[in-house]
Protein backbone atom coordinates (compact mmCIF):
# COMPACT_ATOMS: atom_id res chain seq x y z
CA UNK A 1 0.00 0.00 0.00
CA UNK A 2 1.32 3.52 -0.42
CA UNK A 3 -0.19 6.30 0.80
CA UNK A 4 0.30 10.62 0.68
CA UNK A 5 -0.80 13.28 2.71
CA UNK A 6 -1.51 16.24 0.22
CA UNK A 7 -3.37 19.77 0.83
CA UNK A 8 -6.47 19.92 -1.33
CA UNK A 9 -9.09 22.40 -1.28
CA UNK A 10 -8.45 23.66 2.37
CA UNK A 11 -7.99 20.51 3.95
CA UNK A 12 -5.31 18.00 4.32
CA UNK A 13 -6.09 14.45 2.99
CA UNK A 14 -4.87 10.64 2.41
CA UNK A 15 -4.45 10.17 -1.30
CA UNK A 16 -3.20 6.63 -2.71
CA UNK A 17 -1.62 6.35 -6.70
CA UNK A 18 -3.82 6.16 -9.64
CA UNK A 19 -3.88 6.30 -13.21
CA UNK A 20 -5.71 9.70 -14.32
CA UNK A 21 -8.11 8.69 -18.15
CA UNK A 22 -5.74 10.26 -20.16
CA UNK A 23 -2.69 8.31 -18.84
CA UNK A 24 -1.16 10.51 -16.41
CA UNK A 25 -0.04 9.79 -13.21
CA UNK A 26 -2.40 11.07 -10.02
CA UNK A 27 -4.06 11.15 -6.42
CA UNK A 28 -7.09 9.39 -5.58
CA UNK A 29 -7.97 11.01 -2.28
CA UNK A 30 -9.30 8.85 -0.03
CA UNK A 31 -12.93 10.29 -0.25
CA UNK A 32 -13.23 9.66 -3.64
CA UNK A 33 -11.60 12.42 -5.74
CA UNK A 34 -9.43 11.79 -8.24
CA UNK A 35 -6.67 14.69 -9.18
CA UNK A 36 -3.65 15.25 -11.18
CA UNK A 37 -0.36 14.98 -9.33
CA UNK A 38 0.34 18.64 -10.05
CA UNK A 39 -3.77 19.25 -8.66
CA UNK A 40 -2.36 18.93 -4.70
CA UNK A 41 -0.06 20.22 -2.63
CA UNK A 42 2.66 17.35 -1.43
CA UNK A 43 3.20 16.95 2.22
CA UNK A 44 5.66 14.70 3.86
CA UNK A 45 4.08 11.27 3.58
CA UNK A 46 4.08 11.88 7.82
CA UNK A 47 4.82 14.27 10.63
CA UNK A 48 8.17 12.94 11.39
CA UNK A 49 9.46 12.22 15.12
CA UNK A 50 13.06 12.17 15.74
CA UNK A 51 14.87 12.34 12.31
CA UNK A 52 18.05 10.79 12.11
CA UNK A 53 20.50 10.94 9.38
CA UNK A 54 23.64 9.08 7.70
CA UNK A 55 26.76 10.57 7.00
CA UNK A 56 29.16 8.33 4.62
CA UNK A 57 27.54 5.34 5.10
CA UNK A 58 28.49 3.90 1.29
CA UNK A 59 31.39 3.23 0.43
CA UNK A 60 31.89 5.05 -2.55
CA UNK A 61 30.55 8.30 -1.00
CA UNK A 62 33.44 8.28 1.67
CA UNK A 63 36.14 7.33 -0.68
CA UNK A 64 34.83 10.53 -2.58
CA UNK A 65 35.19 12.33 0.36
CA UNK A 66 38.82 11.08 1.55
CA UNK A 67 37.12 9.32 4.42
CA UNK A 68 38.41 5.78 5.91
CA UNK A 69 36.69 3.06 7.27
CA UNK A 70 34.69 4.47 10.37
CA UNK A 71 34.80 2.51 13.64
CA UNK A 72 30.57 3.18 14.13
CA UNK A 73 27.98 4.69 11.81
CA UNK A 74 28.30 8.24 11.15
CA UNK A 75 24.71 10.00 12.61
CA UNK A 76 23.57 13.31 13.27
CA UNK A 77 19.78 14.72 13.68
CA UNK A 78 17.55 16.91 11.81
CA UNK A 79 14.62 18.85 13.10
CA UNK A 80 10.92 18.65 11.66
CA UNK A 81 11.10 22.08 10.13
CA UNK A 82 14.00 21.23 7.58
CA UNK A 83 11.14 18.82 6.21
CA UNK A 84 9.11 19.58 2.18
CA UNK A 85 7.04 17.44 0.48
CA UNK A 86 7.25 16.07 -3.16
CA UNK A 87 7.26 18.76 -5.85
CA UNK A 88 8.06 21.58 -3.01
CA UNK A 89 10.81 24.46 -3.88
CA UNK A 90 14.31 24.26 -1.57
CA UNK A 91 15.96 27.69 -1.46
CA UNK A 92 19.70 27.95 -2.55
CA UNK A 93 21.37 31.16 -0.36
CA UNK A 94 22.92 33.34 -3.85
CA UNK A 95 26.61 33.51 -1.65
CA UNK A 96 26.96 29.55 -1.85
CA UNK A 97 29.07 27.93 -4.20
CA UNK A 98 28.40 24.14 -3.29
CA UNK A 99 24.88 23.05 -2.22
CA UNK A 100 24.16 19.28 -3.45
CA UNK A 101 21.38 16.85 -3.32
CA UNK A 102 21.73 13.41 -1.25
CA UNK A 103 18.94 10.66 -2.39
CA UNK A 104 18.61 8.80 0.11
CA UNK A 105 16.14 5.28 1.30
CA UNK A 106 14.01 6.68 4.35
CA UNK A 107 13.21 4.27 6.88
CA UNK A 108 10.04 5.13 9.19
CA UNK A 109 9.67 3.12 12.41
CA UNK A 110 6.02 1.59 13.12
CA UNK A 111 6.66 -0.02 16.56
CA UNK A 112 8.74 1.44 19.61
CA UNK A 113 12.62 -0.82 19.18
CA UNK A 114 15.00 -0.81 21.77
CA UNK A 115 17.74 -3.01 22.24
CA UNK A 116 16.57 -4.99 18.98
CA UNK A 117 18.97 -7.40 16.97
CA UNK A 118 19.40 -7.27 13.06
CA UNK A 119 17.51 -9.90 12.99
CA UNK A 120 14.53 -8.76 14.55
CA UNK A 121 14.90 -5.11 12.68
CA UNK A 122 12.90 -5.30 10.19
CA UNK A 123 9.60 -6.01 11.97
CA UNK A 124 9.78 -2.48 13.79
CA UNK A 125 9.96 -0.86 9.65
CA UNK A 126 6.32 0.54 8.74
CA UNK A 127 7.32 1.53 5.57
CA UNK A 128 9.93 3.35 3.44
CA UNK A 129 9.77 6.31 1.63
CA UNK A 130 12.62 9.08 -0.83
CA UNK A 131 14.27 11.86 0.80
CA UNK A 132 16.34 13.63 -0.66
CA UNK A 133 19.06 15.81 1.95
CA UNK A 134 20.30 18.74 0.33
CA UNK A 135 23.57 20.31 2.14
CA UNK A 136 25.48 23.46 1.62
CA UNK A 137 28.95 23.16 1.79
CA UNK A 138 30.36 26.30 1.99
CA UNK A 139 28.62 26.17 5.81
CA UNK A 140 30.68 23.10 6.99
CA UNK A 141 32.61 23.90 9.83
CA UNK A 142 34.97 21.27 11.72
CA UNK A 143 32.58 21.35 14.97
CA UNK A 144 29.92 18.71 15.15
CA UNK A 145 30.21 17.89 11.59
CA UNK A 146 27.65 18.32 9.83
CA UNK A 147 26.32 21.28 11.42
CA UNK A 148 22.59 22.13 11.22
CA UNK A 149 23.28 25.02 9.21
CA UNK A 150 24.14 22.64 6.73
CA UNK A 151 21.92 19.93 6.96
CA UNK A 152 19.04 21.57 8.69
CA UNK A 153 18.14 24.56 6.75
CA UNK A 154 14.38 25.19 6.32
CA UNK A 155 12.91 23.26 3.40
CA UNK A 156 16.31 21.30 2.92
CA UNK A 157 14.90 17.38 3.15
CA UNK A 158 12.71 16.68 0.44
CA UNK A 159 10.40 13.53 1.76
CA UNK A 160 7.87 11.28 -0.21
CA UNK A 161 5.74 11.27 -2.14
CA UNK A 162 4.60 8.02 -0.60
CA UNK A 163 4.52 6.40 2.50
CA UNK A 164 5.09 2.77 0.81
CA UNK A 165 4.21 -0.37 3.51
CA UNK A 166 7.45 -2.40 4.38
CA UNK A 167 5.33 -5.47 3.15
CA UNK A 168 5.58 -4.07 -0.36
CA UNK A 169 9.34 -3.44 -0.76
CA UNK A 170 10.38 -7.05 1.03
CA UNK A 171 14.13 -6.53 1.05
CA UNK A 172 15.58 -2.80 1.52
CA UNK A 173 18.91 -4.03 1.12
CA UNK A 174 18.34 -4.19 -2.76
CA UNK A 175 17.18 -1.34 -4.03
CA UNK A 176 18.52 0.65 -7.05
CA UNK A 177 18.57 4.33 -6.56
CA UNK A 178 19.45 7.53 -8.72
CA UNK A 179 18.80 11.06 -8.70
CA UNK A 180 18.27 13.07 -12.42
CA UNK A 181 19.37 17.07 -12.46
CA UNK A 182 17.20 18.70 -14.78
CA UNK A 183 16.42 14.77 -17.03
CA UNK A 184 20.09 14.12 -16.78
CA UNK A 185 21.52 10.94 -15.01
CA UNK A 186 23.87 12.38 -12.37
CA UNK A 187 24.06 9.82 -9.09
CA UNK A 188 23.07 6.16 -9.37
CA UNK A 189 23.61 3.28 -6.41
CA UNK A 190 22.24 0.43 -4.80
CA UNK A 191 20.91 -0.27 -1.24
CA UNK A 192 23.12 -3.25 -0.77
CA UNK A 193 26.46 -1.12 -1.01
CA UNK A 194 25.28 0.84 2.32
CA UNK A 195 28.40 0.44 5.11
CA UNK A 196 25.67 -0.51 7.76
CA UNK A 197 22.65 -1.89 6.46
CA UNK A 198 18.67 -0.54 7.67
CA UNK A 199 18.81 -3.79 10.15
CA UNK A 200 22.04 -2.83 11.34
CA UNK A 201 21.19 0.42 11.76
CA UNK A 202 18.12 -0.15 13.53
CA UNK A 203 20.40 -2.36 16.09
CA UNK A 204 22.94 0.61 16.03
CA UNK A 205 20.57 2.89 16.95
CA UNK A 206 18.54 1.04 19.40
CA UNK A 207 21.32 0.06 21.30
CA UNK A 208 21.62 3.07 23.13
CA UNK A 209 18.07 5.05 21.91
CA UNK A 210 14.97 3.86 21.82
CA UNK A 211 13.34 4.50 18.63
CA UNK A 212 9.66 5.39 18.62
CA UNK A 213 7.27 4.92 15.76
CA UNK A 214 7.18 8.08 13.24
CA UNK A 215 11.13 8.14 13.53
CA UNK A 216 12.60 8.17 10.35
CA UNK A 217 16.50 7.06 9.49
CA UNK A 218 17.56 8.63 6.03
CA UNK A 219 20.41 5.90 5.35
CA UNK A 220 23.06 8.33 3.66
CA UNK A 221 23.94 8.36 -0.17
CA UNK A 222 26.18 7.23 -2.45
CA UNK A 223 28.72 9.00 -4.62
CA UNK A 224 27.69 11.84 -7.42
CA UNK A 225 26.73 14.35 -5.14
CA UNK A 226 27.01 17.43 -6.94
CA UNK A 227 26.56 20.89 -7.04
CA UNK A 228 23.06 22.43 -8.03
CA UNK A 229 21.66 25.90 -9.48
CA UNK A 230 18.57 27.98 -9.42
CA UNK A 231 15.82 26.69 -11.62
CA UNK A 232 17.01 22.87 -11.70
CA UNK A 233 15.03 20.20 -11.36
CA UNK A 234 16.10 17.39 -9.22
CA UNK A 235 14.54 14.03 -9.14
CA UNK A 236 15.81 11.19 -6.82
CA UNK A 237 14.10 7.71 -7.40
CA UNK A 238 14.32 4.53 -5.67
CA UNK A 239 13.02 1.27 -7.58
CA UNK A 240 9.61 0.17 -5.88
CA UNK A 241 9.25 3.41 -3.86
CA UNK A 242 8.34 6.61 -6.40
CA UNK A 243 10.20 9.22 -7.95
CA UNK A 244 10.17 12.22 -5.68
CA UNK A 245 10.72 15.94 -7.52
CA UNK A 246 12.04 19.28 -5.72
CA UNK A 247 13.21 22.34 -7.58
CA UNK A 248 16.10 24.71 -6.71
CA UNK A 249 14.81 28.41 -6.26
CA UNK A 250 16.28 31.75 -5.65
CA UNK A 251 17.23 33.30 -2.52
CA UNK A 252 14.90 36.61 -3.83
CA UNK A 253 11.70 34.46 -3.86
CA UNK A 254 12.15 34.89 -0.01
CA UNK A 255 12.55 39.04 -0.47
CA UNK A 256 16.51 37.85 0.75
CA UNK B 1 2.12 16.50 18.27
CA UNK B 2 2.25 13.27 20.34
CA UNK B 3 6.03 13.19 21.95
CA UNK B 4 6.79 9.96 22.83
CA UNK B 5 9.65 9.44 25.54
CA UNK B 6 10.72 6.17 27.40
CA UNK B 7 9.27 8.49 30.76
CA UNK B 8 6.27 10.24 30.24
CA UNK B 9 6.77 14.06 29.48
CA UNK B 10 4.33 16.35 30.13
CA UNK B 11 4.20 18.68 26.77
CA UNK B 12 0.97 20.27 27.56
CA UNK B 13 2.20 22.74 30.86
CA UNK B 14 -0.87 25.37 29.38
CA UNK B 15 -0.64 28.22 28.41
CA UNK B 16 2.94 26.79 26.87
CA UNK B 17 3.05 23.94 24.93
CA UNK B 18 6.43 22.19 24.10
CA UNK B 19 7.28 20.95 20.93
CA UNK B 20 9.36 18.41 21.49
CA UNK B 21 12.15 19.37 20.12
CA UNK B 22 15.26 20.76 21.83
CA UNK B 23 18.09 22.26 20.59
CA UNK B 24 21.72 23.21 22.05
CA UNK B 25 24.62 24.65 20.91
CA UNK B 26 27.92 23.95 21.18
CA UNK B 27 30.35 26.02 23.18
CA UNK B 28 28.44 29.48 23.67
CA UNK B 29 30.27 30.04 26.90
CA UNK B 30 33.32 31.66 27.03
CA UNK B 31 34.54 29.17 29.48
CA UNK B 32 34.24 26.21 27.16
CA UNK B 33 35.49 27.85 24.44
CA UNK B 34 38.31 29.36 26.74
CA UNK B 35 38.97 25.85 27.92
CA UNK B 36 39.78 24.30 24.55
CA UNK B 37 42.88 27.40 24.02
CA UNK B 38 44.75 26.75 21.30
CA UNK B 39 43.53 23.79 20.36
CA UNK B 40 40.75 25.30 18.49
CA UNK B 41 43.09 26.54 15.58
CA UNK B 42 44.77 23.56 15.39
CA UNK B 43 43.90 19.83 13.37
CA UNK B 44 40.90 18.85 12.84
CA UNK B 45 38.78 22.44 13.93
CA UNK B 46 40.80 25.22 12.21
CA UNK B 47 39.19 28.26 13.82
CA UNK B 48 36.13 28.87 16.43
CA UNK B 49 32.90 28.60 15.62
CA UNK B 50 31.45 31.05 13.02
CA UNK B 51 28.15 30.43 13.41
CA UNK B 52 26.23 28.30 16.10
CA UNK B 53 27.05 24.95 15.71
CA UNK B 54 23.66 23.50 16.81
CA UNK B 55 22.56 19.05 18.00
CA UNK B 56 19.33 17.91 18.94
CA UNK B 57 18.37 16.41 21.71
CA UNK B 58 15.62 14.24 20.21
CA UNK B 59 12.53 12.92 22.26
CA UNK B 60 14.08 9.80 23.90
CA UNK B 61 16.25 11.95 25.64
CA UNK B 62 13.29 14.51 27.47
CA UNK B 63 12.94 13.69 31.27
CA UNK B 64 11.02 15.64 33.79
CA UNK B 65 12.45 16.61 37.64
CA UNK B 66 12.94 13.54 39.70
CA UNK B 67 13.41 10.88 37.14
CA UNK B 68 16.57 8.66 37.54
CA UNK B 69 19.17 9.08 34.67
CA UNK B 70 20.46 6.18 33.62
CA UNK B 71 24.70 5.67 34.00
CA UNK B 72 25.76 3.33 30.41
CA UNK B 73 27.64 0.66 32.18
CA UNK B 74 31.01 1.90 29.54
CA UNK B 75 30.83 5.19 31.06
CA UNK B 76 32.08 5.86 34.85
CA UNK B 77 30.61 9.05 35.37
CA UNK B 78 28.81 11.72 32.86
CA UNK B 79 28.58 15.81 32.75
CA UNK B 80 26.08 17.82 33.95
CA UNK B 81 25.18 20.64 31.16
CA UNK B 82 23.11 23.05 32.87
CA UNK B 83 21.89 25.65 30.72
CA UNK B 84 19.00 28.47 30.60
CA UNK B 85 16.21 27.24 28.23
CA UNK B 86 14.39 29.19 25.95
CA UNK B 87 10.75 28.22 25.15
CA UNK B 88 9.88 29.54 21.91
CA UNK B 89 5.96 31.29 22.17
CA UNK B 90 5.58 31.50 18.14
CA UNK B 91 7.11 30.73 14.57
CA UNK B 92 10.18 32.56 14.12
CA UNK B 93 12.18 33.38 11.00
CA UNK B 94 14.96 35.59 10.57
CA UNK B 95 14.52 37.68 13.57
CA UNK B 96 16.42 40.88 14.41
CA UNK B 97 18.08 40.68 17.60
CA UNK B 98 16.29 43.78 18.99
CA UNK B 99 13.20 42.24 19.35
CA UNK B 100 14.04 38.26 18.94
CA UNK B 101 12.80 37.83 23.09
CA UNK B 102 9.65 39.12 22.25
CA UNK B 103 9.30 35.63 20.42
CA UNK B 104 10.00 33.70 23.59
CA UNK B 105 7.20 32.17 26.00
CA UNK B 106 9.27 31.72 28.75
CA UNK B 107 12.36 29.66 30.64
CA UNK B 108 13.01 26.16 32.23
CA UNK B 109 16.52 24.75 33.09
CA UNK B 110 17.84 22.06 30.55
CA UNK B 111 20.01 19.52 32.18
CA UNK B 112 21.83 18.85 28.82
CA UNK B 113 23.71 15.72 30.03
CA UNK B 114 26.76 14.15 28.22
CA UNK B 115 29.20 10.98 28.00
CA UNK B 116 32.26 13.31 28.62
CA UNK B 117 33.96 13.16 25.12
CA UNK B 118 37.10 15.23 23.99
CA UNK B 119 36.79 15.60 20.39
CA UNK B 120 34.20 17.95 19.14
CA UNK B 121 34.22 17.17 15.56
CA UNK B 122 32.31 14.35 14.99
CA UNK B 123 31.58 13.01 18.04
CA UNK B 124 28.93 10.06 17.85
CA UNK B 125 25.64 10.86 19.18
CA UNK B 126 25.52 8.19 22.11
CA UNK B 127 27.45 10.83 23.56
CA UNK B 128 23.98 13.08 24.03
CA UNK B 129 21.19 11.13 22.77
CA UNK B 130 20.81 8.31 24.94
CA UNK B 131 16.99 7.89 26.66
CA UNK B 132 16.46 10.29 29.58
CA UNK B 133 19.68 12.21 28.73
CA UNK B 134 17.64 15.81 28.59
CA UNK B 135 15.87 16.45 32.16
CA UNK B 136 14.21 19.68 31.76
CA UNK B 137 12.02 21.56 34.03
CA UNK B 138 10.59 22.15 36.69
CA UNK B 139 8.29 24.17 35.02
CA UNK B 140 8.00 26.73 32.22
CA UNK B 141 8.31 30.38 33.69
CA UNK B 142 7.13 33.55 31.58
CA UNK B 143 9.54 35.50 30.32
CA UNK B 144 8.56 38.49 32.38
CA UNK B 145 9.68 36.32 35.50
CA UNK B 146 13.10 36.60 34.36
CA UNK B 147 14.29 40.80 34.26
CA UNK B 148 17.27 39.36 32.00
CA UNK B 149 18.27 36.53 30.50
CA UNK B 150 21.50 37.80 30.04
CA UNK B 151 22.13 37.91 34.06
CA UNK B 152 21.15 34.61 35.47
CA UNK B 153 22.95 32.58 37.77
CA UNK B 154 22.70 28.49 37.43
CA UNK B 155 24.38 26.84 40.23
CA UNK B 156 24.73 22.68 40.09
CA UNK B 157 24.47 20.78 43.15
CA UNK B 158 26.17 17.34 43.25
CA UNK B 159 25.09 15.67 46.32
CA UNK B 160 24.18 18.37 48.01
CA UNK B 161 27.74 20.16 47.54
CA UNK B 162 28.00 23.32 45.22
CA UNK B 163 29.94 22.21 42.53
CA UNK B 164 29.24 25.17 39.94
CA UNK B 165 28.24 28.43 39.91
CA UNK B 166 27.78 30.06 35.93
CA UNK B 167 26.18 33.25 34.71
CA UNK B 168 24.61 33.69 31.54
CA UNK B 169 26.54 37.04 31.60
CA UNK B 170 29.21 34.26 30.03
CA UNK B 171 27.24 33.50 27.00
CA UNK B 172 29.71 34.32 23.57
CA UNK B 173 25.93 34.85 22.03
CA UNK B 174 23.35 35.71 24.68
CA UNK B 175 19.60 34.71 23.79
CA UNK B 176 18.48 37.74 21.26
CA UNK B 177 22.12 36.80 19.43
CA UNK B 178 21.58 33.91 19.02
CA UNK B 179 17.89 33.57 18.51
CA UNK B 180 19.09 35.78 15.75
CA UNK B 181 21.68 34.17 14.16
CA UNK B 182 19.71 30.36 14.67
CA UNK B 183 16.69 32.23 13.14
CA UNK B 184 18.66 33.51 9.76
CA UNK B 185 18.95 29.71 8.94
CA UNK B 186 15.93 27.81 10.37
CA UNK B 187 12.49 28.60 11.50
CA UNK B 188 12.29 28.03 14.96
CA UNK B 189 8.54 26.87 16.26
CA UNK B 190 6.45 27.59 18.82
CA UNK B 191 7.35 25.29 21.91
CA UNK B 192 10.53 24.70 20.54
CA UNK B 193 13.53 24.96 23.46
CA UNK B 194 16.44 25.97 23.04
CA UNK B 195 19.13 25.87 25.32
CA UNK B 196 21.92 28.17 25.82
CA UNK B 197 24.73 26.62 26.68
CA UNK B 198 27.06 25.20 29.50
CA UNK B 199 29.94 26.62 31.51
CA UNK B 200 33.20 24.63 31.70
CA UNK B 201 33.65 22.61 33.59
CA UNK B 202 31.01 20.74 33.70
CA UNK B 203 30.28 18.56 36.73
CA UNK B 204 30.43 15.29 36.99
CA UNK B 205 28.47 12.78 38.22
CA UNK B 206 28.77 9.11 39.04
CA UNK B 207 25.47 6.54 39.51
CA UNK B 208 24.24 6.69 43.24
CA UNK B 209 24.18 10.34 43.15
CA UNK B 210 22.01 13.59 42.76
CA UNK B 211 22.11 16.38 40.43
CA UNK B 212 20.42 19.35 41.62
CA UNK B 213 20.34 22.59 39.04
CA UNK B 214 19.08 25.97 40.92
CA UNK B 215 17.99 28.94 38.29
CA UNK B 216 16.71 31.71 41.01
CA UNK B 217 13.15 32.92 39.42
CA UNK B 218 12.90 29.39 37.66
CA UNK B 219 13.48 26.98 40.69
CA UNK B 220 15.57 23.51 40.51
CA UNK B 221 15.67 20.42 38.35
CA UNK B 222 16.68 17.41 40.61
CA UNK B 223 17.62 14.23 39.34
CA UNK B 224 19.20 10.95 40.29
CA UNK B 225 21.54 9.03 38.17
CA UNK B 226 21.85 5.61 38.38
CA UNK B 227 24.05 2.33 37.31
CA UNK B 228 22.72 1.06 34.09
CA UNK B 229 20.02 -2.20 34.72
CA UNK B 230 21.39 -3.58 31.87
Amino acid sequence: MRVARVAYAGAIHAGEPCTLTDGRAGVRLIDGRVLGEEDVVWLPPLEAGTIIALGLNYAERARELAFGRQEEPLVFLKGPGTLIGHRGVTRRPADVKFMHYECELAVIIGRTARGVSRAEALAHVAGYTIANDYAVRDYLENWYRPNLRVKNRDGATALGPWLVDAAEVGDPGNLALRTLVNGKLTQQGNTRDMLTDVPGLIEYLSGFMTLSAGDLILTGTPEGAINVEEGDEVVCEIDGLGSLANTIVADRLFGR
Amino acid sequence: MTVTSPVAVPMDVPPYRLSGTVYGVLLNHRSALDALGNLVNDSPYRGAPRAPVLYIKPRNTLAVSGVPVHVPSDAPELEVGACLGLVLGRAAARLAEGDALEYVAGYLIVNDVSVPHSSYYRPSIRHKARDGFCPLGPRVVPRAALADPGAVTLRVFIDGVLRQSASTAGLLRPAARLLAEVSEFMTLAAGDVLALGAAFPAPRVRPGQMARIEIDGIGCLENPFVGDAA
